[in-house]
């Protein structure tokens, strides 16, 4: 049976590890590296690196940085943040990354996510896609959640799949930040619409909402930061949960 | 010397990672005159069949590596694409593989249209027949592995399978025949469970 994956996400700044409430007030978090050795020693399946550095200058760093992860893990990282272009995308696989993310520039130019695919192979193409309720119906928003857009939620899912997409990180802009759970509904609705793992962010507050997002939310694998970072969850007992819960986990 | 075969398909550093953290002497070899130098060889790969093929061809490859491993018979493990590339052909492209095991890649085919291909993230392997791969891995109640594939190696002789995985049906996961060794997950990507593996090559 193949495990659900639980993925710790690092948001970088200018080569630290920050964290914010609600893109306000960063607060300095740790070392990425420091902290990424310590969640794949906790037996995290994967990680992902945004990097929020506002910069090209300074994307300089971001590529060192991708070299040292790189170094120091032996589980698969994803890096994110910023990618507009192929050379971006050389350059971080250069580095070490397993796979990169796109985001608003995927819904700038969809024609990026199909080229990203050719070259470097759908497995490496993460589409993050950033969603909102308006009036009942889920949509894609942009620049963390600031830009609202016209695309329909599942119907861009199934797009950027068929354009090559290798996997997607869904993030409920609804429930980001309120630990009261997973967007349990449209993860499940886009989750089997799609032929692609689904990754489920956003909400996760305590150990049955991951249970809950495995089993009704039909997520592929869930994703979750400051719960991590401050250790309000420790991956080792949310294993132990999950694996007496019945959900495949590696352990 | 462990040669990590640079034929311009994917990310080696990892795997050279694992092998300097495991105290090996190893280096990539991006130059097929520098193939004499090493005593095992590492064919990694990400992509496309026909894609790999191509780059061992232009690369001047496929004449210095039968000779390794044909006729020096040193060992070698191929990951992901490369373990496909030892195979006689691939349902993914028309040219023909290496040949090195009777075996051919076949794509994963599901009337359960729940599961997803690729084939992605850690998955259970149990042990078919014995190989020195499986040391101390053998003591583990759960042997896990990352992969990501959508295409999956079918050998002639069940008896080269020494690792099997379940995806929708079960497959194989890990070969050998020989002094030739394939295995479709990513070792280097697979925490305690791939160095171990790694270790295991690497000590033969």
């Amino acid at each position: 049976m193949l495990a659900k994956r639980i993925i710790p996400c690092l948001d970088i700044k200018d080569g630290r590890t920050v964290k914010g409430t609600n893109f306000l007030q960063l607060r300095d978090a740790g070392d990425p590296v420091e902290l990424a050795m310590r969640y794949c020693t906790e037996g995290a399946d994967e990680l992902v690196f945004l990097d929020i550095t506002a910069t090209v200058d300074k994307r300089k760093t971001l590529a060192e940085l991708v070299r040292k992860i790189a170094t120091h893990i032996n589980i698969p990282f994803t890096v994110g943040g910023g990618i507009n272009t192929i050379d971006d995308v050389s350059v971080l696989m250069e580095h070490g990354a397993d796979k990169i993310s796109v985001n608003t520039s995927a819904v700038r130019d969809p024609q990026l996510v199909s080229d990203l695919a050719k070259n470097f192979g759908s497995q490496c193409v993460v589409v993050a896609i950033d969603i909102k309720l308006f009036n009942g119906t889920w949509k894609v928003v942009t620049h963390g959640g600031r830009n609202a857009t016209d695309l329909e939620a599942t119907d861009w899912a199934k797009k950027v799949t068929d354009l090559g997409a290798g996997e997607i990180l869904l993030t409920s802009m609804e429930n980001d930040g309120t630990k009261k759970g997973f967007a349990l509904d449209i993860t499940r609705r886009i989750s089997e619409a799609l032929p692609v793992p689904v990754i489920a962010s956003g909400g996760a507050g305590t150990l049955g909402h991951f249970k809950a997002v495995f089993e009704e939310g039909a997520a592929d694998a869930a994703l979750a930061a400051s719960i991590f970072h401050f250790r309000e969850i420790e991956i080792g007992a949310l294993k132990n949960y999950l694996k007496e819960s019945n959900i495949p986990i590696r352990l | 010397m462990i040669g990590i075969i640079d034929y311009n398909t994917g990310n080696l550093g990892s795997i050279k990672n694992m092998l300097d953290r495991l105290g090996f002497d190893n280096a990539i070899i991006s130059d097929p005159a520098e193939i004499d130098q090493a005593s095992k060889l590492i064919l990694p790969g990400v992509g496309a069949f026909d894609v790999g093929m191509n780059s061992l061809q232009n690369g001047g490859w496929i004449a210095p590596l039968h000779k390794k491993v044909l006729k020096d018979k040193i060992p070698i493990l191929g990951i992901c694409l490369g373990m496909q590339l030892m195979t006689l052909q691939s349902e993914e492209g028309t040219g023909k593989g290496l040949g090195w095991i009777n075996a051919r890649t076949k794509k994963f085919n599901f009337a359960d249209t729940t599961l997803k291909v690729p084939h992605m993230g850690w998955n259970l392997v149990r042990i078919q027949s014995p190989s020195p791969l499986q040391q101390e891995l053998d003591k583990l109640d759960e042997i896990k592995f990352y992969f990501v594939h959508s295409y999956f190696v079918l050998p002639e002789d069940s008896s080269n399978t020494i690792y099997s995985c379940h995806y929708g049906q079960d497959f194989c996961a890990a070969f050998q025949a020989g002094n030739v060794m394939g295995v479709q997950f990513h070792p280097e990507k697979s925490h305690k469970f791939g160095l171990k593996l790694l270790n295991n090559f690497a000590s033969l």
